[in-house]
Parts: C-alpha cells; structure tokens; sequence
C-alpha cells in the first residue's frame, strides 16, 4: 500500500531542537526560585518509626518546611499509574511511620538551596524500631513478618490480596484450558525446569524531576517527566483530597521512560510541598535515588512444563509463577497476567493450558512498570524450555517453534480468559507474519551453516540461538487516547494530543498520521504533548498502545478534519453537493469546473473574510478498540563464546519484526534496537544486587552496568511486510517488542556452544565457566 | 567568589560557591544545554568541551575553569548542523538528553582523530551512555560525519 505522509521516515519534529540543546526537560523549566524538594530515606529495610524529631533542621537558615508522616494526609494510594479502577493494591501513603525498604521516605525537607537541605537533613533525629526483614522473595510467604499491617490497605477489585501472608495478588484456578496433568502424563517428551528473572533497572537518563507552583487561578500546576500526565494528576488529586479541577499536570520532553515514569514519583513530593508553602518548588532525583526509591523491574521464579508428542507437537503449556513486587505492590497483578497472556497464546497449538501463580511483597525496592512487563521475564523461561524441549525431540528448534506457533487468522482461548487484571477479550491475528520472521531471520543469521555451533579456535567456540516473542498493541477497551485538530489562518493545523512522547518519536508518528488523515504534507502539523488543560485525555505512553491506540485516534480527528474542510470549501466554491469538491495538494477542486480554493485561502476566509460564515474548525477523534494486535518478532543471535573465561561476544543480533506497517520506519528501526539492546543488557550484565541486610549495592552507574557502545559488535533489524485492518494504516506497536528475546536467545546460544544451560539471569561469565567445569 | 567564564566566546561573571561544580553553574547562568544525568561520572550527559576537549562538567570544578575556553552545544551554532542532520535523519536523537553531549563530542572527535573507523568512533564516545537508542542508529549517521563506510 503506497501512502504519502505515512511509512515514511521523516526526522523526529523535536529532534534538531532537542539535539541544538532547547531547553526542553523538567529541569529546565522550574524557576530559579523554586524551593529545594529533598527526601530524608530510611536506613533499614523494614523499621517502625518511633518519633522523628526536627526542631533543629527547621532552625537552618533556609529551611521552609520539613513534613513528616504527621504532617499529610494519610489515604492509602497506589502510584501504579494504571487505567481505573486501579489493578494495583492501594498499599502506599505519602508518608508512612513504616518504612518498608532501604530508600523509603521518612521525611520531605524544603529549603532554599541544595545545600541548605542536605545540611537540615543531617540534623533530624529519627528513632527507629528495626523489623527483621523479609529479603528472600521465596520465603515470603509465611514469613513471621508482615510488610503490610496497616489496617487501611484495599483493593479495588479482588485480586487475592493477603497481607497476613505477603501476598499482594494472586491468580489461581482461572487460566486454565483442558487437563494439564493428564496431557502431560500422555506426552511422550516433557520438559519440566525452573527459571529464575531478576530485577533490573530502567535507566532512563533523565533522573525523575518534577516542579510545582501555584498559578493566577490559584491551583496547582505540576510540570513532571511523567509516561502518563492524567493518571498522575487522578492520583495526586486522590492522595492530597483535592478535586481534579484544582490540578494541572503538564508533560514537557521527556529523557527516557521505558516504563520508569509510569508511576507517580517526586510529583507527589513537590505537589505537597507547594499546596503547604504556596511557593514554587522542584524536585530533581539523584541517581542514587533513581535506582535504589523508584521502580525496578519485576523479579520472577517461573515453573514450566511443557509437553509434546515425538512429532514436536505441543500439547501442554504449563506456567506457575512466583513475582516479587518489593515493598508496594505497583503493578505486581498485571505484570504477573501479561507473563502469561503474552506467552500462552503465541504456542496456541497447545490444548492444555494453565497459568498460575502469586505476586508476594519484600523489604526491597518496588517493582513496577518496564518495557516487556512480564512478557520478558516469561520469554526467558518458555523460550529456554521450547529450545530444551527441541533437544529432547532432537529436532532444529527453529522447527519446533515454526511447527507450533500461532499463524495468521488463527486464535487462541487465552485472549478472553486474560486481560490485564481482570477478563480478557477474543482475539484474532488478522496480521500474523511471525513464520516469515522466523524464516527470514534463519536466513540472515545463516542459521543453517551456523547451528549449533563451529570451533573457531582452541578456546573460542561461535554458535547461534533463537526465541520468538510477541507483546500486545495497548490494553483492548481500557486504554483511550483522543486527539483535537484546530485549523489556524495560513492553513496550517495544531494537532493536540495527550499521548505522551518520551523520546520514542510518537510526537511525529501521530503528526505523521494525522497529515495523511487529512490529505496534507506533515509540515501542516503543529503537535503539542500534554498537558492535563489544553490537551485531551489520553492513557499515556504504556503497555505499547500509542501508535495503535493514539494514532488510531489521531487518524479519526484527521479525517473529520478532511470532511469538515471540504464542507467549507464547498460553500465557499458554491458547489451543489460536497462530493464535487476534490482536496489534493492542499487544494479544493470543483469537479468539472476550474474553480478552486487553496487551504491557506480558505482558512483565511474563515477567519477573515466570509462574513456570516467565519468559524473557527475543529476535529476530534477519540479510540478505544476491542482489539489488541500482537506485533511479533523473531530473534537469532550470533555469539563467540572463549572457553577459558567464560565470557561472551554478541557478534550479530538479527530482529525481524512484524509490527504492521511502519508509521516512520527509521523511528521503528530505533525502538527494535534500543529494545533489543536493553534486552542484551538484562541478560549480560544489568543487576540489581542487594547487601545481606537489604542495601542496593548497584545504586549508581558505576555499579549498575548498562550497554555502552562497544559491547554488542552488530544489530540487524529487518520488517516484514505486513497490515493489520485494525492499526492506523495497517499499524501495530513497536515499543516493547524489541526486547523480549535476547534473555532465552543468548542462553540457548550458550547451550549450543558448550553445552551449559542457565536457567538464573544473568548470564555472567562466572555461571558459563562454572557450567563449563561441572559438565 | 567571582568567577570570569568564557563561554562560547562570550564573558560570564558569576558568584559561586568553591566546591561547585561546572555543570551547575553553567545550567545556573542557563546554558540548560549541559545536563545532569549521574552522580558519579559515568553517564556523559553533562559533557562540554573545554579548550576544544570533551570534559565531564559534573567533575570539573567551576573555579577551576577560569581563563579556559568551555564551549558548550549552543556555541557550536551552524557548525552543529550536519551533525544534528545525520543524527536526525536516522531517527536516533529519541528522547534527546545525551543529545547535546553526543553532538559536541562529536563535533571534537572529527577535529582528533585522524583516520577513523568504527572501532575508534565505538571508543572515542564510549564514555557517552544513551538508553534509548541501542547506538546503531546515532553509529549510523556519525559515521558519515566521520567519513567511514
């Protein structure tokens, strides 16, 4: 299909800006008067507080305020940042005389300058009652300490909360399909293991900041590096008990996300702190902070049975998941639900299926929300199985998953039994390209010169491995995104929009999208991203929805603006009925007739010069669709594995992706990569390692290691062609896709090499030569 | 105490405090160019370039810089602009905050090495951490700044 705005790959519309050093981010915008916004955090992984005192903080010249649990409202919230009714137990309050890991808030010190605060804060004294800590996630349950006594925590929905047990959610006797035992007990191979996925840090690089102030109309303006300005303005109305009308939540650029800046974070923090002082005040995270008091990925123990007939036939899929939320539980229901529901119904051939498992909390860091969100931790785990299981059948694992994964036009019962948090709804692949993924990938890798593996030199063995993934296209029916198309003189368009870019380039897609809606070059496009005021109501930038669920939107505004124009146009060109007006290149035609008006013209017109019939025009389209559909991806990776220590080359990460088609394609190309390097990371190096008594050890970038660019010699990411009827002009999503595979793609490399199968992230070079040695 | 900057060819006189460090005091005279991404050193966000070399700001001592020529994204001007377009035109700016940083080491780079290739593009900008992008793409279009196929 050949279009004219989209699938094109234009530059980012904030790119030269960005680039050139605009000051664009939180940061820039506070004002130099802004007061100071620090966090005194607890020491202890889990202590009561018996009294804080501080007289002599407030007494430091240049201290406004210091507010302690006593001093806010105590209404249990969820920072989750989710759809509503929240799918997060509300387990969290502003301040709390518990503190429940080693970075907790205990106290919020205001002051004038930097300084002034890190000095006031040395000068509280806070007796604390340490609680023996619950640091084992597998020991959890039935451990003699409760993270969770407060008697105010709830649930808005059941979903199995049980604090006298540490459990924040569970999901039992509900994902299940046929007899799993029983199929299991007649299959001929079955693979039963156990996995382990750690946790791991976002790492945007913008630390999470935000500012506040009081405007003309004396309410609360919030400008914060949020994914999601309307939840975070909902959830700081509900934690301060302050109508939503008195709150503006703004979204300028934002550094980074990936999931991160889903939860309400420093936002909260500064929105307090200027409603009690009335002044302006910013909070800006170190990155300390950023690892240790944000939000890491979820840790998980997954338990996998999977059963086939010596054809390679699946006929049971087992999972039973044990996830660790830390100390909240922020999204500890739908990431566990998304382990599943992206991962059963990409091996639909299977007849028995069940899914089960429970979310516990800790006295570690909180879990939360990060690109492949559970999908990923779940991939590991079944990818690694699919490829044990090939081995037992001694068949190509390539093969096995082309013999039983999901196709075009096919489904899979999943679909309606899981959404996210609660029931799901039917789902049909109308695009489904993933066989020609996995073929075309197999080619590019040359898989079959390559497999399993080829010594290269004495200690220096190359070998390849595979995983397959899906992700979904936004939640179906629970995420809505709207877009506003205004028409201004000289004929040119703002397009309003509360999705919310974070550096993925979703200010151009959707811009792109709408110029093609309209029969217009991208140019004509103004976008503006979001703010709570001016922009309409969007979901925000998660569970990869924007360019399906926004785009879809944009679209619609588009086209109404199209037949809204051309209504205008044909009064002004006196046409009979409007069908005999034309619009192409930005020109208004009457059919058989050399009569015309150009855009500019007419909107001049409107505004200036048509008397009765000047109107200012505007077009919205609003989108929620019942349908979610999966982009997919093959993965192959290429690696050179050096037998004496065990460490590993990344030498080729080949990616063929069906995401539909591609709004901007370079913009697509980017999030494959970035996600699969992200992936690569988690699998290789990133960490999030604990002392025995509960400290992050990796709270700084020193300790924390993320990719740089020496560490992966080449990525390949190719397209396949492909249209879903459901997408913006044939698109699915392309954010979260990228980085399921390389966690079980790596691992099954190394299988291959030498034999040794690692089923704990992450893959270090310690575990490969300690695999090699007890071979 | 006082502090004369030269900051893209133009003076500053500031008032800082001895233990600040470069990248405040250029955000505070509003160089918001130069940004803070880590505590330790290790991230490049806060890059500069003094007397022509790329200089973690965030490690550089404000008084320490007195009578050194700090040249930061802003004063490159036109002389960032093919740079900005290779990035660009791969879509690899994404959400932009190692940008700045990325563009000036660049820009020093193609003035220091002499016969470049892709390994020593990999090297030389090591140091500059990005998240989004996966660098294959900013590879893409710095490579042709560099003139290296």
């Amino acid at each position: 299909m050949k279009f004219k705005e989209v699938n094109h790959s234009i530059p980012k519309v904030d790119g030269r800006g960005l680039l050139k050093g605009a000051s664009a981010y939180t940061d820039d915008l506070a004002v130099e008067s802004a007061l100071i916004v620090k966090l005194l955090r607890s020491p202890y992984a889990f202590a009561k507080i018996k009294s804080i005192d501080t007289k002599k903080a407030l007494k430091v010249e240049g201290i406004e305020c210091v507010l302690t649990y006593k001093d806010v409202p105590r209404i249990p919230i969820t920072r989750a940042g989710q759809g509503y009714p929240e799918p997060s137990p509300k387990d969290k309050f502003i301040l709390d005389n518990y503190v429940r890991y080693v970075g907790d808030e205990v106290a919020i010190l205001v002051g004038t300058s930097e300084k002034v605060v890190d000095d006031a804060m040395k000068l509280i004294e806070v007796d604390y009652e340490v609680l023996e800590p619950v640091l084992d996630f597998e020991k959890a349950i039935g451990h003699k300490s409760i993270i969770h006594p407060e008697k105010e925590i709830y649930t808005m929905f059941p979903m199995g909360l049980d604090v006298k047990n540490n459990i924040a959610c569970s999901y039992m006797d509900t994902m299940i399909v046929g007899d799993v035992e029983k199929t299991l007990a007649e299959c001929e191979f079955v693979v039963s293991e156990r996995y382990y996925t750690h946790a791991q840090q976002q790492t945007a690089m913008e630390p999470h900041t935000s500012t506040a102030y009081i405007d003309v109309q004396e309410r609360l303006n919030i400008i914060t590096s949020t994914q999601n300005p309307y939840h975070t303005r909902r959830i700081i109305g509900e934690a301060l008990n302050k109508p939503l009308r008195d709150i503006r939540v703004i979204k300028p650029r934002i550094g980074g996300g990936f999931g991160a800046k889903q939860q309400v974070h420093n936002d909260l923090f500064t929105a307090i702190v200027t409603l009690k002082t009335g002044k302006p005040s910013k909070c800006f995270y170190t990155r300390k902070e950023v690892n240790e008091s944000t939000f890491t990925r979820h840790q998980m123990r997954i338990d996998i049975q999977l059963g086939a007939d010596k054809e390679g036939n699946l006929h049971a899929f087992d999972m039973q998941i044990l996830s660790n939320t830390g100390a909240y539980g922020e999204h500890s229901l739908t990431t566990f639900m998304v382990a599943g529901s992206k991962l059963l119904p990409m091996y639909n051939k299977a007849e028995a299926l069940r899914f089960e498992g429970n979310v516990v909390y800790t006295n570690k860091c909180s879990a939360g929300a990060y690109r492949g969100y559970g999908a990923i931790q779940a991939n590991f785990a079944v990818e690694s199985a699919m490829s044990e299981l090939a081995k037992k059948l001694k068949m190509d694992p390539v093969e096995l998953r082309l013999k039983n994964c999901i196709g075009e036009g096919e489904s899979s019962p999943v679909f309606s039994v899981m959404g996210e948090g609660g029931e799901g709804i039917a789902q049909i692949m109308e695009s489904c390209k993933l066989d020609y993924c996995i073929e075309r990938g197999r080619k590019l890798i040359k898989w079959n010169q390559k497999y399993p593996s080829k010594q290269i030199a004495p200690n220096k063995i190359r070998s390849v491995g595979t995983a397959i993934a899906m992700q979904g296209s936004g939640i179906p029916l629970l995420d809505m995104g709207a877009a506003v198309l205004k028409l201004n003189d000289d004929g040119f368009f703002n397009l309003l929009v509360g999705a919310t870019d974070l550096g993925t380039g979703s200010d151009t897609v959707l811009s792109q999208i709408a110029a093609e809606a309209i029969g217009v070059p991208v140019d004509r496009i103004v976008i503006t991203s979001s703010d709570t005021d001016t922009t309409p109501y969007d979901v925000g930038a998660y569970a990869s929805s924007t360019t399906f669920v926004s785009g879809n939107a944009a679209r619609k505004a588009g086209l109404n603006m199209r037949a809204k124009l051309i209504e205008e146009a044909a009064k002004a060109l006196h046409a009979v009925h409007k069908d005999d007006v034309t619009f192409k290149d930005c020109t208004f035609k009457l059919k058989d007739s050399d009569e015309s008006i150009t855009l500019k013209e007419l909107s001049e017109g409107l505004y200036y010069k048509f008397g009765a019939d000047m109107k200012q025009l505007i077009a919205s389209g609003s989108n929620t669709s019942p349908k979610s559909p999966p982009p997919f991806m093959a993965g192959f990776v290429e690696i050179e594995l050096d037998t004496e220590t065990g460490k590993i080359d990344i030498l080729d990460y080949v990616a063929v992706v069906d995401c539909g088609t591609t709004i901007n394609p370079n913009l697509a190309k980017i999030q494959v990569e970035g996600g699969i390097l992200q992936g690569i990371g988690m699998a290789m190096y990133e960490d999030v390692i604990y002392s025995d008594d509960g400290k992050m050890l990796t709270n700084n970038f020193m300790k924390y290691k993320i990719p740089n660019r020496k560490d992966v010699k080449k990525i390949t990411v190719e397209f396949a062609e492909s249209y879903d009827p459901a997408g913006p002009y044939g698109a699915k999503s392309v954010g979260e896709i990228g980085i399921d595979t390389p966690l079980a793609a790596i691992a099954n490399a190394i299988y291959n090499a030498v034999g040794v199968r690692i089923r704990t992230l992450p893959i270090t070079p310690e575990k490969i030569l300690n695999g090699i040695k007890n071979k | 105490m006082i502090l004369k900057l030269n900051i893209n060819n133009k003076f500053y006189n500031t008032n800082i405090d001895g233990d600040e460090f470069l990248l405040d005091v250029l955000r505070k005279i509003g160089f918001k160019s130069v940004k803070k991404g880590c505590d330790t050193g290790t991230c490049g966000v806060c890059s500069v370039l003094i007397n022509g070399r790329p200089t973690l700001s965030c490690q550089f001592l404000a008084a320490r810089a007195q009578g050194l020529k700090i040249t930061t994204v802003e004063g490159l001007g036109k002389k960032a602009d093919k740079i900005v377009e290779l990035i660009v035109s791969e879509g690899a700016d994404q959400c932009g905050y190692c940008g700045p940083s990325l563009v000036l080491t660049t820009y020093a780079m193609k003035k220091e090495l002499k016969n470049p290739t892709i390994e020593k593009i990999n090297h030389y900008l090591t140091g500059n951490l990005c998240r989004c992008s996966g660098y294959e793409g900013q590879l893409r279009g710095i490579k042709k700044y560099m003139g290296v196929k």
